[in-house]
C-alpha cells in the first residue's frame, strides 16, 4: 500500500440475504485510490455502485474483504468513531438526496456543522454561502418537500461540501441538474480536487465522467474496467 | 450541540403531532395529578384529626369499656356494660388516686331528637358539670347542665349551634323550647359556642343532658360509655394512666392487666391511632396514584418507541452525517423528558386545584405539600428519563444505511 493511498479495498463482497434469496451485491473488488484522485464509478444499473459508495462511505461494513480508509481498518472502528470520520473526513452525496423532512434548506445544510461543534455564528455563515454556491441563495428557508427535485440535490451538494471534506463521495451528484447547473457543479468540484480533495462519483453520464481522470467500471458487482478516461471513451465505443 | 437548540428542535418535533403528544402527556397529568391530591389530602385530613383531638381537652385520659387487642385496635365494646358511675365516684374519691384532678363520668348514645315538625338523629351525652371544664366546652347563651339538674335529674339539655339551625332554623334563639328524645319533652337551656370542625368528633352537632337523666329516663341504663380524666399535669399522664388502671383492675375483681375490661387512653394514643388509619389510607391511595403514574410512564415508553419507529430514516440520516449515539439519544431523552415534565407541570396544576376544591367540598383547611410537588418534579423527570431511556437507546443503536434504508 502506498503511503498516499487514501482508500483501499480488497477481495470485498457484499452479499444481501433474506429468507427467500441471496443478492451477491459487490464480488471481490479490490483497488485503490490515492490522494487527490478524481475517480468516476460507472456501470448499469444495479451493478453495485451505490452498494460500494456506501461501504466507502463508512455507512456499511462489507460480508467479506477489508477496507482501509485513511489507512485504518473501518471494521475495528466503533459505531462513534465512524460517526466522527462521516463527519470530518467524508462528504456523502446521496442518490436519494436524503434531506431532514420539515427542516429548511439552511438548517439541513447546517446539520453536519452542528455534530462537529462549530459555532453557530460560522455555521449559518458556511452554510449561506455554499447554499449561495449552489444557486440556491433564495430558497434557503424552503423545506426539502416545497424544493423540486433538483433543488434538493443542490441542497445535499451544499450540505456533503460544507465540512470541506477530505473524501467527497457523490452518488450520481448531477442526475436531476439540467446540464448548465451540472457543468457549474462539475466546477465546484473539480476547484476542490485541484486543492488536493479525493473525489468518488457515481454518474450515468460520460460527459460528466469526463471530468474524471479515472474511470471504474463496475458490472453484475465486479470491476470489469479501471483505467483512466481516454479507455473509458474507447470502451463506450465498442 | 448546544442545548437550546436541541431543545427547540424536540419541542417542533412535539407540536408536530399534537394530539399524540397531548394524550402521551395525559397520563403523566393524571399520574402526578392524583398523587398530588391525595398527598394534599391525606395530609389536610391528618392535621384536621389532631387539632380535633386537641381540642377535645388538654391532659386528658378517657376510660372506655372494653379491651384493647395488641394492634391497637379496640375490640367490639357493644356489649360491654362494665363501666358504672361508681367506678367513676371511686376515681375521685380514692385516696390513691393522687394525679387526676377531674373525673367526668358519661353515657353517649346515638337518638332521634324531634321538635315540632323536624326531626334530626345526633349524638346525646350524659354528663355531669365538669364534663364543660375537661373538654372545654364554651357556652354562647343560657348555661351548661348544672349539678342541681343532675340530682333532680332534670328533663333540660344544652345543644349544639348546628342541632339549633337543624331543628329551628339559622339564627333564631332555642333556650327554653322544648326538644323530645325517646319520648320524653326537654327544655334546652343552654347552647355551646361553635366549634366547627367535621367528621368523627363535630362537637357542634351534640346534645348533652344530665347523666341522671340521660341513664335513666331516656335509655333505661345504669353503666358508662366513657370516663374522662383529666391529669394534674401533661407530666402525670403516666402515673395517672396506672393509678386509674390499678383501681379498676381491683374493682373489676380482675388480677391479670392483660384481662382488662377497659382500656386507658390519652389524647396521643387516640391521636396515634387515628394518624395511623389515615396513613395507612393515604399510604393505600397514593399507591394506586403511583400505578397510574406507572402506566402513564408506559404510555410514554410506547410514544416514544412509536416516534423512532416512525423517525428511523432521520435518526440513519444524521448518524450518517456524524450525530454520535450520544447526541441521538439525548435527543429523544429530551423530547420524553419534556413530555413527563410538563405532564408533570400541569398535573401539580391539577392536583392543587382539585385538592383545594374537595378541600372546600368537605370543609376541612386546605393545604399545599410543599414536599409533594418537589417530589411530583422529580418523578416525572425521573420517569422521563427511565421510560424514554429504552427508546433513545433503541434509535442511538441504529446502523445508518439500514435505517435510511427503513420503509
Ligand atoms: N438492502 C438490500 N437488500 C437486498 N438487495 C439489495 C439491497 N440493496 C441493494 N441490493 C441489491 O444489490 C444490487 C446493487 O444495488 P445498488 O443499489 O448498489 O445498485 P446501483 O449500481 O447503485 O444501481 P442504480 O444505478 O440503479 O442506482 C441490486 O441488484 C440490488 O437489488
Ligand atoms: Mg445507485
Amino acid at each position: 500500500m502506498s503511503a498516499n493511498s487514501i482508500i483501499q479495498t480488497t477481495h470485498l463482497s457484499k452479499v444481501y440475504k433474506n429468507e427467500v434469496v441471496e443478492t451477491i451485491a459487490l464480488n471481490d473488488i479490490s483497488f485503490t485510490i490515492e490522494k487527490g484522485e478524481f475517480v468516476a464509478i460507472m456501470g448499469p444499473s444495479g451493478s453495485g455502485k451505490s452498494t460500494l459508495m456506501h461501504i466507502l462511505g463508512a455507512l456499511d461494513l462489507p460480508t467479506q474483504g477489508e477496507y482501509l480508509l485513511d489507512g485504518e481498518n473501518v471494521e475495528k472502528l466503533s459505531d462513534d468513531e465512524l460517526a466522527d470520520i462521516r463527519n470530518r473526513k467524508i462528504g456523502f452525496i446521496f442518490q436519494a438526496y436524503n434531506l431532514l423532512p420539515r427542516t429548511s434548506a439552511l438548517k439541513n445544510v447546517v446539520l453536519p456543522m452542528r455534530y462537529a461543534g462549530i459555532p453557530k455564528e460560522i455555521r449559518v455563515e458556511k452554510a449561506t454561502k455554499y447554499l449561495k454556491m449552489v444557486g440556491l441563495e433564495n430558497r434557503m428557508e424552503y423545506a426539502p418537500n416545497q424544493l423540486s427535485g433538483g433543488q434538493q440535490q443542490r441542497v445535499a451538494i451544499a450540505r456533503a461540501l460544507v465540512m470541506d471534506p477530505a473524501i467527497l463521495l457523490a452518488d450520481e451528484p448531477t442526475g436531476n441538474i439540467a446540464s448548465v447547473q451540472a457543468e457549474e457543479i462539475m466546477n465546484v468540484f473539480q476547484d476542490l480536487n485541484d486543492k488536493g480533495h479525493t473525489i468518488i462519483m457515481i454518474t450515468h453520464e460520460s460527459d460528466i465522467a469526463e471530468h474524471a481522470k479515472r474511470i471504474i467500471h463496475l458490472r453484475d458487482g465486479k470491476i470489469i474496467n479501471d483505467g483512466n478516461g481516454h479507455k473509458q471513451k474507447r470502451a463506450k465505443n465498442h | 450541540m448546544d442545548f437550546t437548540e436541541s431543545f427547540l428542535e424536540s419541542l417542533g418535533t412535539l407540536t408536530l403531532n399534537k394530539t399524540r403528544t397531548g394524550l402521551a402527556i395525559l397520563g403523566i397529568v393524571i399520574g402526578i395529578g392524583s398523587v398530588i391530591a391525595l398527598i394534599s389530602l391525606g395530609q389536610a385530613s391528618q392535621q384536621a384529626v389532631q387539632s380535633q383531638i386537641q381540642s377535645l381537652g388538654s391532659n386528658l385520659l378517657t376510660v372506655q369499656p372494653g379491651s384493647i387487642s395488641q394492634s391497637g385496635v379496640r375490640g367490639a365494646t357493644g356489649g360491654s356494660t362494665t363501666l358504672t358511675w361508681d367506678d367513676a365516684k371511686e376515681i375521685a374519691a380514692s385516696s390513691r388516686i393522687t394525679t387526676v384532678q377531674k373525673v367526668s363520668p358519661e353515657f353517649s348514645s346515638r337518638s332521634q331528637v324531634i321538635t315540632g315538625g323536624n326531626n334530626t338523629n345526633t349524638q346525646i351525652i350524659g354528663v355531669t358539670p365538669v364534663y364543660a371544664e375537661v373538654h372545654k366546652i364554651t357556652i354562647t347563651s343560657g348555661n351548661f347542665i348544672t349539678q342541681n339538674d343532675v340530682d333532680t335529674m332534670a328533663k333540660v339539655a344544652v345543644v349544639g349551634p348546628q342541632v339549633v339551625t337543624d331543628l329551628f332554623g339559622e339564627d333564631t334563639d332555642p333556650i327554653g323550647k322544648t326538644i323530645r328524645i325517646s319520648g320524653q319533652m326537654l327544655t334546652i337551656v343552654g347552647v355551646t359556642e361553635s366549634k366547627g370542625g367535621s367528621g368523627f368528633m363535630n362537637q357542634d352537632t351534640i346534645v348533652y343532658v344530665p347523666l341522671t337523666t340521660a341513664q335513666k329516663q331516656l335509655f333505661g341504663v345504669n353503666y358508662l360509655t366513657s370516663i374522662a380524666l383529666e391529669a394534674k399535669s401533661a407530666d402525670l399522664m403516666v402515673s395517672a394512666q396506672d393509678e386509674v388502671g390499678y383501681l379498676l383492675l381491683e374493682r373489676h375483681k380482675l388480677s391479670d392487666p392483660t384481662q382488662a375490661d377497659f382500656s386507658i387512653m390519652s389524647q396521643q394514643d387516640i391521636l396515634n391511632m387515628a394518624s395511623s388509619t389515615t396513613g395507612t389510607f393515604t399510604a393505600l391511595l397514593s399507591g394506586i396514584a403511583a400505578i397510574s403514574l406507572l402506566v402513564g410512564g408506559i404510555g410514554i415508553m410506547n410514544i416514544m418507541l412509536v416516534t423512532v419507529t416512525e423517525r428511523t430514516r432521520e435518526i440513519g440520516l444524521r448518524k450518517a452525517l456524524g450525530a454520535k449515539k450520544k447526541v441521538i439519544t439525548t435527543q429523544f431523552l429530551t423530547e420524553a423528558i419534556i413530555l413527563t415534565f410538563s405532564g408533570g407541570v400541569i398535573g401539580i396544576v391539577v392536583g392543587v386545584v382539585a385538592s383545594y376544591i374537595i378541600s372546600i367540598l368537605i370543609s376541612m383547611t386546605f393545604t399545599l405539600s410543599f414536599s409533594a410537588i418537589m417530589l411530583a418534579f422529580v418523578v416525572s423527570t425521573a420517569i422521563g428519563i427511565i421510560f424514554g431511556w429504552y427508546p433513545a437507546n433503541k434509535a442511538a443503536r441504529l446502523q445508518p444505511i439500514e435505517a435510511l434504508r427503513y420503509e
